[in-house]
């Protein structure tokens, strides 16, 4: 990625995070290009906020992400898989009024 | 529909067409940098500001055209018009020219628009002051864009600083137009129908040059300003902007598409 922003003029990478009603979760929807954070937010709500509904972005500097690799899988993942009862799925949560 | 006392039935359309011809014209020319603009990001932007501008003229040219009453629609009016008919400021039929130029463009068109609308909501004409409030909220997101382009731009490089300022020298002489009041707008001013534009000028001029002193850009002496195309006199450039716009409307009247 860095090596990338070196060797083109390309403007670095923005993730973007929508919040669709107040409450609820900021919600990953892509990413943009932009040259500082004013304009990343500018240009998350173009592409992102402006026909769907949407009260607040959140605006996060791609390389500020740190994610787990799919070596990482086995180990990070796997042990929760056979435990059924670590699984908080034993009663219901109404999702659309949770945020009301 | 009534009419405000003492308010000319023909000087009320034109008036709504001057309003809704400059976001016409301007919209129009935005809607150029369509797989044109320097990135995919400020392409959606600028579209989306076109887009904007198109949706604040259509309803105004509804109102226009009923207000006339001879069946004529907002389509007809924006397709079947010749040049001489348009009632823009010439400011917004300039060419896109380059990004700077587009910018500077805008940030001095958005700057006077904002406070153009926030007083149109006050018109006592039946229907225009709801529009005005609807377009406000799109108009002062404009005025962010252009701003914070401005600012970039204006300290960005070498490059973007000299074409900002070029752009700024070119069109500083079609702003004066913005502000110009003939007799058929005093009258609908005092008629409260019309915003008063020259009252706007000091406010336009503050908050346009406070941005170029943060930039230390000096404004261009106010010199030599054109106008007419409030009455039609417009450049060579709408005529071909006119031709493109309109031609699909033209061979083809009444498509649906």
């Amino acid at each position: 990625m860095s090596n990338r922003q070196d060797a083109d003029t390309q403007w670095s990478l923005w993730e973007v995070f929508v919040q669709p009603r107040s409450g609820a979760p900021h919600e990953h929807a892509g990413s943009v290009h932009a040259p500082d954070a004013e304009l990343a937010l500018q240009n998350a709500r173009d592409v992102y906020a402006r026909r769907g509904k949407a009260v607040s972005l959140w605006v996060i500097p791609t390389e500020q992400i740190v994610a787990s690799t799919p070596s990482d899988r086995g180990p990070f993942f796997d042990p929760a898989t056979d435990k059924a009862y670590r699984h908080p799925s034993f009663y219901r949560v109404d999702r659309s009024s949770e945020f009301e | 529909m009534n009419l405000p006392d003492s308010c000319d039935r023909s000087s009320t359309v034109d008036y709504l067409l001057r309003v809704a011809d400059e976001r016409l014209i301007l919209g129009h020319r935005l809607s150029e940098w369509c797989g044109h603009a320097p990135i995919l990001e400020e392409e959606l932007a600028l579209a989306n500001i076109a887009l904007d501008l198109l949706g604040q003229a259509e309803p105004i040219l509804d109102l226009a055209g009923s207000l006339e009453g001879q069946g004529r629609s907002a389509d007809d009016l924006v397709f079947f018009r010749e040049a001489i008919d348009f009632r823009n400021a010439l400011l917004v039929e300039l060419p896109i020219g380059d990004f700077g130029f587009t910018i500077v463009r805008q940030f001095l068109f958005d700057a006077y628009s904002r406070l153009y609308f926030d007083r149109l909501r006050q018109s006592r004409l039946e229907g225009l002051g709801a529009i005005a409030e609807k377009a406000l909220k799109e108009i002062l997101y404009h005025r962010r864009h252009s701003r914070q382009w401005m600012l970039r731009l204006g300290i960005g490089t070498d490059e973007s600083r000299r074409r900002v300022n070029d752009a700024l020298q070119e069109l500083w002489r079609f702003t004066g137009e913005l502000f110009e009041v003939d007799q058929l707008e005093a009258q609908l001013v005092e008629a409260g129908v019309a915003v008063d534009r020259a009252a706007l000028q000091a406010a336009w001029s503050s908050e346009v040059k406070e941005v170029l002193r943060e930039l230390n850009l000096a404004p261009p002496d106010d010199g030599h300003q054109v106008g007419g195309g409030r009455r039609g006199r417009h450049t060579e450039h709408l005529g071909l902007l006119l031709a493109e716009m309109q031609i699909l409307a033209r061979s083809h009247p009444g498509a649906q598409w």
